[in-house]
């Protein structure tokens, strides 16, 4: 039995093999559409994630299957003081595959031991989000055509970001992937990150101001910059607007860059660039049903 | 000089840094075995000023000394079959530890559920960092 608990636990041959059948779902999805008749999700969400759940249960009753779970701990059996361990052996008896998200990092891990079922990390704490990770993979490769030879800005709060670090980690298995990291000194990608690319020598710089870079990127994948990571408010305010993107800094990128964010934005992008051929992030959300409708007939087996 | 007999089969540890036996006696779960252990406090080194030195008579497949490796590496294992040294042990760091070290990050699972093992995975045997199986973070001495 397998579960997903990090997006490393799959080998890029087993991703691709999972992405073809994203891709296939997504041009046939009448073909899937009762692939899971009789099988149950649960979606035991510790914390709320109102995005992330839905992608789950929207995947799952795509497929033909039905969802059961809770959507807050509050909610569960976790506030009488239940386990993990001890929650997942019942959901086992109930459900054919588990999402589990937990405000604490590892939790799917402990449930993965004792389940008599597949898990699926839907996010940990600030540890792993591995579904973020594959729909970020899946977009790139569905709308670019390939996963290597890539220049990518990472833009935003890069030393905070789960999702960020996750791609980099990701990334680096596929071959000539150049990165550019633009962010506050404040928020850069952590020492550990940069000498892990120095040491395998794969290419990377760091440069604060986002107008500096965009001609030469080929994606730009942005998160945001929130008030509370600054020290001050004069850095704030001072750097805020480079951290934002608009349509005078879309005209300075190549025509065929594009742009992804795992969502919920703010205010980074302007909602003018929404309708730019170029902002990716509404399909990145389409993509996320189809990569958790492959991973789930994967982990069932029926594939 | 104190005099502390031959044992026939078991172990010697040696060149513990002073005031750790008791450490050693307690990871290597000595107290559960019914078998004479000799535990020897401040001796005299010339390498070391002073040392620490652990007999135990046992099986010697009863022992895991894996765990030595992680706590001082510089520790000496003598392999004692028929009254002689049969061998000297290489220690290698072990892949794995378990309930040894305790993992610190406040947002890891084991912060709130008391009855889950310690678990700590090798990461990378060159610098000597664990990770904790679950959370991921780096184990460090200063977070003892």
């Amino acid at each position: 039995m397998r579960h997903l608990m990090n997006p490393l636990d799959f080998s890029t041959e087993e991703l691709d093999k999972l992405f073809d059948l994203a891709n296939d779902i997504e041009q046939n999805p009448a073909k899937y559409a009762h692939t899971c008749d009789g099988k149950i999700l649960a979606t035991c969400f510790y914390e709320p994630s109102t995005r992330t759940r839905l992608s789950f249960e929207s995947a799952m009753t795509r497929l033909g299957g039905r969802v059961i779970g809770f959507s807050d701990a509050a909610s569960s059996s976790a506030s009488k003081g239940e386990s993990v361990s001890d929650t997942i052996r019942i959901i086992s008896c109930y459900a054919d595959i588990c999402a589990m998200r937990h405000p604490k990092e590892g939790a799917p891990m402990v449930a993965s031991e004792h389940s008599g079922i597949p898990v699926i990390n839907a996010g940990d704490g600030g540890h792993q989000h591995p579904t973020q990770t594959l729909t970020d993979l899946l977009t790139i490769r569905s709308m670019k055509g390939r996963l290597d030879n890539f220049t990518i800005g990472l833009c935003g709060d890069l030393k905070f970001g789960r999702t960020v670090h996750s791609l980099i980690d990701a990334l680096i298995r596929y071959d000539n992937i150049r990165f550019i990291f633009i962010s506050p000194e404040e928020l850069r990608v952590p020492d550990y990150i940069t000498d892990m690319l120095s040491e395998k020598k794969i290419p990377y710089e760091e440069v604060i101001r986002l107008e500096d870079v965009m001609p030469r990127l080929d994606l730009l994948y942005m998160t945001r910059v929130q008030k509370e990571r600054f020290f001050n408010e004069e850095d704030y305010v001072r750097l805020k607007d480079f951290y934002i993107l608009d349509t005078d800094k879309m005209q300075l990128a190549g025509k065929d860059m594009l742009v992804l964010h795992p969502l919920p934005r703010v205010n980074e992008i302007s909602v003018e660039v929404d309708s730019d051929p170029r902002a990716a992030y509404f399909k990145q959300a389409q993509y996320g049903v189809y990569v958790r409708m492959a991973l789930i007939l994967t982990l069932l087996g029926l594939a | 000089m104190l005099n502390v007999g031959k044992i026939e089969e078991g172990f010697v540890l040696d060149h513990i840094k002073a005031g750790k036996s008791l450490d050693i006696y307690e990871h290597l779960q000595l107290d559960k075995l019914d078998c004479t252990v000799a535990i020897i406090k401040n001796a005299r080194s010339g390498k070391m000023g002073k040392k620490d030195i652990l007999k135990v008579e046992c099986d010697i497949n009863t022992l895991d000394l894996d765990i030595l490796a992680y706590i001082d590496h510089n520790i000496t294992v003598n392999v004692i079959k028929n009254g002689v040294i049969e061998e000297k042990k290489v220690l290698v760091l072990p892949k794995e530890i378990k309930n040894v070290i305790k993992c610190h990050n406040p947002r890891c699972i084991t912060s709130i559920e008391q009855e889950l093992p310690h678990i700590f995975c090798l990461a990378d045997a060159e610098k000597e960092i664990y990770r904790c199986k679950y959370c991921e973070q780096k184990y460090t001495e200063s977070a003892k």
